[in-house]
């Protein structure tokens, strides 16, 4: 650390400012405190402040859980970093509790030495109970022996800043996160114009909100500049990474981008149906608003008619798409089978979650793999893509768009609640950049058969209702090869399940090659998949860093797997696959390639930590 | 007849045979669905739209396999779910003309509640229920038109489950046009597949039908000469609600909320109207011949609402002229920043 002359105090009391590489903070409080949007302005800043970052909000499935409780506790974990980072940080340099319950349900998440700073107007009686918790523990001497404990009147400090405002008690008392996001700007040197300026676009009409969270954020940062307590402030500096146009983007909006881009290329109207379901809701919503891109989203029924719709929608020539999270997923399977069986471009959404049944819908898991190959009846083998990072979503689903209609099948596409609510800078590529595709719809009568194919990709024509002189019937008995027409034949029948698991293994050939990450040999390669890649990245990093004979492959395509993807396992003495599940790709690896693959899987509703990788591999070598 | 080809172009004169299809017919000999399957073929060159223009989307059962017998683009889907596929496709191409085929155990068992979405929706299909009050193609179950005590393979001391009443269940989930026809009546069926196919908006049609081997003569008191006579109240708009044999003319009475069965020629026999958008007095219509009374056959509702399709249209066309944006726009939308 090194240490700087503050130039920023205008005659405020002489701070020290700390210069920092890293720093990873949460925000939390009551779901009712305004924590997700604190911690959303704080990215803003700090991605204004030209820092790599990584978010993670974590808040409860009940929209209005009892106040104060455990149950109620909503939070919002950024790590910014003037270095390439990959996650939202494992430990906690500061953590804001704005009551007793967010206290205990975080704290152990705190460095020692880190900054703890509280609302003690909260610190009551009262909240304890609902806390669970005995005493007061702002009074226990061990606190202040681990953490720089910083009590601060938050409540009353806001009240007393807009004292002269004459608002209603509640109100003033809504504006205390933006105390403590001042605060924060002050404790981390963010500036809070930009802040000031969503301020004003976001309550414009309503004047005396923008005054009052305006005057309660500059309270919160002037209150760090005066208060003796607070000894030093910290600026982490600039991050060198690629010039150009930035933006914060989460999994869900980017899966949506992607989408639009897709349709948009292939010349395709984009349909969407959807039911709603936590945590693939946001991505209905954000579509919902494009209909100038002639965007057509349908809120269904039920899940079963969302993707019935989506494949209706296909049939009629459109790019269909249905979303969902788990449960909703295996409320589809019939219906994918379907898909399967005649033959219809679909992408079918998952957005995971903790599972089984209901499980826990706003924690973060990687459990439903073996449902998205397995989970239908029959042999009905379909390709499956998963995001690793919350901007690739917007790549796989632009890939995941080109490969249904190319091959005239469902494609599972992944992504978790880790992914859809997470965020990082995103440097915005240009719609030129979305690679070539295209849609044919078959219109020559001469010779047609519906299940004539190309013996290249083995698909099928699009044959859409509407073309002259080409109507035919689908439908979900097994059919003819060519003709299309029913067939109990038991060697046709055997003839088209081969088929059509002859047709998705030969994507294999139209995809890349995986990547190692790292020496191409060695002692140890970690496999994975989806949203754990930013962890296994930052742990693979540190230990080659250091010198370790450990490489990362991170699979884009899980179905098929890509050409080399055996020989580059092969190349390693162990592999290690690291998963939030039981251990499911690591069963098809094993099952496929007679790899002795190793396990390491973690099932908390929460995603790995870098830590926790670095002990595993470290294991290992 | 028509000469010229008949694929394309408006104004051609299609026949019947135009839209049969080269599969062999598989229903049971003497199935009511092969009346309605002529019926429909018939009715479609009145139309005048191309034999392309035309989607049929079944689900599972025996009426479902109706798509395959038909010279027009069809689809066969799962179990229950033929609304929502039919919601699909007549939302990305409205110019479709899209027919639902389902049965009883379809629409209403398995698939009640796209049925009943999809008439809320007023989505602009056509929904044809084969209604024989039994499972066929799973050989003779109850279904959730049977009636109580109904023996069955499934049910041998006979069923115990009430049955669900078509009609008012169209009632209740909104639809806009709601009518019943019967498979032997090719007369009627005609005019009533007409209307239906020229009805914006959702229309469902009953077709009370016959399935010969599991539950022959379900309906043939409404069916058959010397019978049908007596029990048959025909809907027609404008026209008292009366009904019966020459030599025994009856009518209907409303009064205090409920029908009532009297002498033709009494005072205030109801007259009736298909553009009960309140739903009430055609619901009582419907439970005439569950209380008793005869089978009403023709129109019970029909009004006009903007279909879905239309309207997600007029949003999709307003929001394009309000708002021009390439997906580089989008990409940029929200806050940005440079690096340097
Ligand atoms: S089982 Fe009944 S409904 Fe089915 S085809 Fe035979 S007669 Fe018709």
């Amino acid at each position: 650390m090194e240490k700087m002359d503050d130039n920023s105090s205008n005659g405020s009391p002489e701070k020290e400012v700390v210069e920092v590489e890293s720093v990873t903070i949460r925000f939390a409080g009551d779901s009712g405190d305004g924590m997700q949007l604190t911690g959303d302005r704080f990215t803003s800043a700090s991605a204004l402040a030209g820092n790599d970052l990584r978010t993670f909000p974590d808040f409860p499935a009940e929209i209005r859980a009892p106040i104060g409780t455990l149950a109620g506790v909503s939070a919002f974990q950024i790590n910014f970093s003037s270095e390439d980072i990959h996650t939202p940080g494992d430990a906690l340099d500061a953590l804001v509790a704005m009551n007793p319950a967010a206290f205990k349900a975080n704290i152990g998440d705190l460095k020692r030495g880190g900054i703890l700073i509280v609302n003690t107007d909260n610190f009551t009686e009262k909240n304890f109970q609902k806390a669970e918790i005995d005493s007061n523990p702002l009074d226990d001497e061990k606190l202040r022996g681990n953490y720089q404990v910083f009590e601060v009147n938050v409540t009353d400090l806001t009240r007393r800043a807009l004292e002269d405002m004459d608002l209603q008690s509640n109100l003033a008392d809504r504006c205390k996160n933006f105390f403590a996001l001042g605060l924060m700007y002050w404790m981390y040197t963010r500036p809070m114009e930009p802040t000031k300026e969503w301020i004003k676009q976001k309550f414009g009409n309503r004047s005396e909100i923008v005054e009052a969270n305006t005057r309660a954020m500059e309270a919160g940062y002037h209150f760090g500049e005066n208060t003796e307590a607070m000894a030093s402030h910290y600026i982490v500096p600039e991050a060198t990474y690629p010039a150009g146009t930035y933006r914060s983007i989460s999994g869900n909006v980017a899966v949506a981008y992607g989408f639009i881009a897709a349709a948009r290329k292939l010349g395709l109207t984009l349909f969407w149906g959807a039911y709603p379901i936590t945590p693939a809701s946001d991505v209905l919503h954000e579509l919902s608003r494009y209909k100038n891109f002639g965007v057509r989203t349908f809120q269904a029924e039920d899940e079963i008619a969302a993707v019935s719709s989506a494949i209706g929608a296909s049939y009629a020539g459109a790019l269909g798409v249905t979303c969902s999270s788990g449960p909703g997923i295996a409320l589809k399977g019939e219906a994918i089978g379907l898909a399967v069986m005649t033959e219809i471009p679909l992408v079918v959404l998952n957005v995971q979650r903790a599972g089984p049944s209901t499980g826990m819908p706003t924690k973060t898991e990687q459990s439903d793999l073996l449902m998205s190959m397995y989970g239908r009846n029959g042999e009905s083998p379909v390709p499956i893509l998963a995001a690793s990072t919350p901007s690739d979503c917007y790549d796989v689903a632009i890939e995941a768009s080109r490969i249904a209609v190319k091959y005239m099948t469902p494609v599972m596409l992944l992504s978790d609640g880790y992914l859809a609510n997470g965020s990082e800078p995103w440097l915005i590529p240009a719609e030129a950049d979305i690679p070539e595709m295209k849609a044919v719809f078959r219109e020559d009568p001469e010779g047609f058969m519906p299940y004539d194919r190309d013996p290249e990709t083995l698909s099928r024509p699009w044959t859409i209702p509407g073309t002259p002189g080409l109507q035919h019937r689908i439908g979900g008995i097994e059919k003819q090869d060519g003709s299309g027409n029913i067939s109990y034949e038991p060697e046709n029948h055997d003839h088209m399940v081969r088929l059509r698991a002859e047709k998705v293994a030969g994507i294999a050939k139209d995809i890349p090659p995986v990547e190692v990450m790292g020496e191409d040999s060695g002692k140890v390669l970690v496999v994975g998949w989806g949203g754990t890649f930013g962890a296994i990245a930052a742990a693979v990093e540190a230990l080659q860093a250091r010198g370790a004979s450990v490489s990362q492959v991170h699979l884009r395509y899980l179905n098929p797997f890509p050409a080399n993807f055996e020989e580059v396992m092969r190349k390693f003495d162990k592999v290690l696959v690291p998963e939030l599940n039981l251990g499911q790709l690591v069963k098809v690896i094993r099952s496929e390639y007679v790899i002795d693959a190793i396990s390491y899987s973690k099932v908390q509703g929460k995603p790995f930590m870098v830590s926790e990788h670095i002990t595993k591999i470290e294991e290992l070598l | 007849m028509a000469t010229e080809t008949k694929t394309n172009g408006v104004g051609l004169k299609l026949s019947r045979k135009d839209f049969q299809s080269d599969q062999t017919v598989r229903w049971c000999p003497g199935c009511g669905d092969y009346s309605i399957l002529a019926g429909v073929q018939k009715v479609l060159p009145e139309l005048g739209l191309p034999r392309e223009k035309y989607v049929f989307v079944g689900g599972i059962g025996c009426a479902a396999r109706f798509p395959y017998y038909m010279n027009t683009y069809g689809f066969h889907t799962i179990h229950g779910r033929a609304p929502a596929f039919a919601t699909g496709i007549k939302v990305v191409n409205p110019e479709l003309s899209v027919w639902v085929i389902t049965g009883d155990g379809d629409a209403l068992s398995i698939g009640g509640n796209h049925l009943i979405h999809a008439m809320r929706r007023n989505i602009g299909i056509n929904i044809l229920l084969f209604n024989n009050r039994v499972y066929g193609l799973t050989k003779g179950q109850y279904s959730p038109t049977s009636q109580v005590g109904t023996k069955t393979k499934s049910s041998p001391v006979g069923s115990i489950d009430y049955p669900l009443h078509p009609i008012s269940l169209a009632i209740g989930a909104e639809c806009t046009f709601i009518a019943r026809t019967v498979d032997r009546d090719q007369k009627h069926m005609a005019k009533i597949l007409e209307m239906a196919a020229r009805h914006e908006g959702t229309s469902f049609v009953e077709i009370l039908q016959n399935c010969i081997v599991f539950n022959d003569g379900a309906w043939h008191q409404y069916t058959e000469k010397g019978l049908k006579e007596q029990n048959v109240l025909y809907l027609e708009e404008g026209q008292p609600l009366v009904y019966g044999s020459e030599d025994d003319r009856r009518g209907i009475l409303i009064n205090d909320f409920k029908s009532e069965i009297v002498s033709a020629d009494s005072p205030g026999i109801a007259v009736h109207r298909e553009d009960d958008e309140d739903g009430a007095y055609a619901h009582l219509l419907s439970r005439i011949e569950v209380n008793g009374g005869p089978m009403p056959i023709g129109i019970f509702r029909n009004f006009q609402r903007p279909p879905y399709e239309a309207m997600l249209e007029d949003q999709v066309t307003a929001a394009q002229l309000q708002k021009k944006m390439s997906v580089d726009d989008l990409l940029h939308s929200g806050d940005t920043w440079e690096h340097k």
